[in-house]
């Protein structure tokens, strides 16, 4: 057990699954020798060489692009793209040719790659650096996404990503690098995906969420004197629907909580299958907490356009008056 | 001081057997054994009864939307004589040929067209990637494929091909980039027909070759007669190799022509002359090929005739088999998407339904559900 980052929990799976798995490349912008804006990739370049660690040309599509030839080829490459932002031009690799090459080729060819991109805001970062374009992704068939909360989670999620025989795309909360510790274990273990878990037990509210708000709704609910239940969702595509249909049928109220807009966003996915499954069970609409619907402001604003834990508390409050 | 040329270049451009009939005998000295120039004829002139009959098949009904392949005969096919069995050919869509040469049944192709998934799905053991419908994003997958074959010390390389209109798509210049900092063995086939469905390539590139792209990325680059068998071969006899022995990627830029239109639902009368047409028609590379077969005694009309039903009755039953396959029931499409399908996707599955109502089972004729009947069908 050592006290990590949620980085070096990060970087602790890379090297481990990269010692056991020969098959692995990781290839991105500055990953190598200077091991990744965020040092997420330290120490690989040296550990591993040149061959495995690959500095590629300043271009994201031609990363994803390569990744994808090389895992039809059979490898298992982890591309990295340095900030959510910059994702936009990989968007035709990901959703042209990772997500649909296993339908349309009747599994003759697979594509199992992890994209590993920082995403989302919080930390006074420049533009196009702190945007959670995470349901664009979600809506895509062919592919799964990802996005842990906790350095625990982010170790045994991202291995059992690396694992998939599927595209993943591993979104990893920068605000959440170094926010906190906690106990990672030395020895391998996966977390699987589309499992969402359940972070506080409670039976007023459920509150569900992704990713860095999920930290910000632990403050909320502390500081709301409640019982309120909280569901980390870990994996945001496939949604473990069970875990959140049995929660909101004991509590009937649910806030939705996530940094990307309102609109279109995957609370409205989520709210929707809440109303499937859970019609005659609620007490209360359901609610959303999220980023506006407009541009990602600059940083001098950006704690007032994400969902902080001031605003998850009135809507808990709300939600539970109703 | 006054400025110094710190860099110049030029581009050849190789042509062997040209549309007179005239023959280089030192460049095209050894090159192709006779009995594999027959061959390869051969091939041509099937792979062209198929693009005539796929054209039917459309015009007819049966079949959708069709690239006609006409006129480009000898490019993907010399390309792909060279290549080794275990070589990738990552191809776009008008490669038929060296795909049938490879050994991908044709059928493959009229089921692509036909609207079944079933025709990407590629032998086993056959190095192909399936046809690429959006332009120029497969050969950053061909430059993959290549890096994967150099990190695992194969001798193998992939050769991907595109048109010219491809060239002016940002993720050509990026795997072309790629390739050349990486050292991957690869070679990238231009297939320059003139034409992006109605854009010519003048309004593609501004510079008088598109071959001479290459030299920014700082790899060899070549242009040849893509109508030519014997100028194709030798191009990709040279960019194999290098790619081959010292992990260099070579671009070769090859001049052809789209005798058809670019597709069934395009009409290209509407932007290009009649006369740039009927010159192509005379440098028809199956034409050329087959009068200098004739010239070497290699082929007589007799031959072309038992050529000509042999096609017929290859093309007959790649139809047969192609419009005879056994349907595919709509459950098949969803356990297609995942290793392991999701639960949601299950439910649809299962149901087809995406109504939740009626997914989850509830009787039919029941408006309303009750808690019990959730509890039921959701646990």
């Amino acid at each position: 057990m050592a006290n990590l980052t949620l980085v070096q929990a990060i970087n602790l799976a890379l090297i481990q699954e990269m010692e056991r798995d020969d098959r692995i490349i990781i290839l991105g912008e500055d990953i190598g020798v200077n091991g990744g804006v965020f040092r997420v990739t330290e120490g690989l370049h040296k550990r591993f060489g040149e061959k495995r660690v690959v500095d590629t040309p300043l271009a994201e599509s031609g990363i994803l692009g390569t990744a994808i030839g090389l895992a039809m080829a059979g490898l298992r490459p982890i591309p990295e793209i340095q900030f959510e932002g910059f994702l936009a031009p990989a968007y035709d690799q990901i959703c042209t040719h990772a997500a649909r090459m296993r339908s349309r080729t009747r599994g003759a060819l697979t594509v199992p790659l992890t994209v590993r991109v920082p995403i989302g805001g919080g930390i006074h970062a420049p533009e196009l650096h702190s945007d959670s374009p995470e349901a664009v992704y979600a809506h895509q068939p062919g592919i799964k996404v990802v996005m842990p909360s906790s350095p625990y989670d982010a170790k045994g999620l991202l291995i059992s990503a690396i694992r998939d025989p599927d595209p993943v795309i591993f979104f990893e909360p920068k605000r959440l690098y170094r926010a906190f510790r906690e106990e990672v274990p030395e020895d391998e273990y996966t977390i699987p995906l589309g499992k969402a878990r359940v972070v506080a037990e409670g039976d007023e509210v459920t509150v569900i969420s992704w990713g860095a708000p999920v930290v910000q709704c632990m403050t909320a609910i502390e500081a709301s004197g409640k019982s309120i239940e909280l569901i980390d969702l870990r994996t945001i595509y496939p949604i473990d629907t069970q875990t959140i249909v049995q929660s909101v049928r004991k509590t009937g109220r649910a806030v939705i909580v996530h940094e990307a807009p309102k609109n279109c966003g995957l609370g409205a996915e989520i709210a929707s299958r809440i109303m499937e499954h859970c019609f005659l069970y609620l007490e209360a609409p359901i609610q959303r907490v999220t980023g506006f619907d407009m541009t990602m402001p600059y940083y001098k604003k950006e704690l007032e356009y994400l969902p902080e834990a001031e605003r998850i508390g009135k809507a808990l409050a709300e939600v539970a008056a109703y | 001081m006054p400025a110094r040329t710190v860099y110049t270049a030029s581009i050849e451009s190789v042509s062997i057997l040209d549309e007179h009939g005239r023959f280089d005998a030192q460049l095209g000295a050894d090159l192709i054994p006779n009995d594999d120039l027959v061959k390869l004829y051969e091939q041509m002139a099937i792979s062209r009864r198929f693009d005539e009959i796929a054209f039917k098949l459309q015009r007819s009904g049966r079949m959708g939307t069709y690239p006609e392949n006409r006129g480009q005969e000898a490019t993907s096919l010399g390309a792909a004589y060279v290549l080794n069995k275990d070589d990738w050919l990552v191809t776009c869509y008008r490669e038929n040929t060296g795909l049938f040469w490879r050994g991908l049944p044709m059928e493959y192709i009229l089921l692509h067209w036909m609207g079944d998934e079933r025709g990407n799905k590629i032998p086993d053991g056959l190095c192909i990637t399936p046809l690429a419908i959006p332009i120029g994003t497969q050969m950053l997958h061909a430059a993959g494929l290549a890096w994967a074959a150099k990190y695992r010390e194969e001798k193998r390389i992939a050769c991907t091909f595109f048109g010219d209109g491809a060239t002016s798509e940002g993720d050509f210049h990026e795997a072309m980039n790629f390739a050349a900092n990486l050292d991957l063995p690869i070679v990238f086939f231009c297939q320059n027909n003139g034409w992006a469905i109605s854009v010519p390539t003048n309004k593609q590139c501004s510079a008088p070759t598109l071959a001479q792209r290459g030299i920014a990325y700082g790899m060899d680059c070549i242009q040849c007669d893509g109508n030519d068998i014997f100028a194709v071969v030798r191009v990709m006899k040279e960019a194999s190799q290098r790619a081959r022995e010292t992990n260099r990627p070579t671009f070769i830029e090859a001049l052809t022509y789209r005798l058809g239109d670019h597709t069934t639902a395009d009409d290209a009368r509407r932007y290009r002359d009649e006369a740039e047409l009927q010159m192509w028609m005379q440098r028809d590379p199956i034409i050329r090929l087959g009068n200098y077969l004739k010239e070497l005694k290699l082929w007589d009309r007799s031959k072309e005739d038992a050529l000509q039903e042999r096609a017929k009755a290859e093309v007959a039953d790649a139809v047969k088999r192609a419009e005879e396959i056994a349907d595919t029931p709509i459950e098949e499409y969803f356990d297609a998407m995942y290793a392991d399908i999701p639960e949601e996707l299950r439910r649809q599955r299962d149901t087809l339904r995406t109504s939740s109502l009626g997914q989850e089972g509830f009787a039919q004729g029941v408006e309303t559900p009750t808690k019990q009947g959730i509890e039921e069908t959701v646990n």
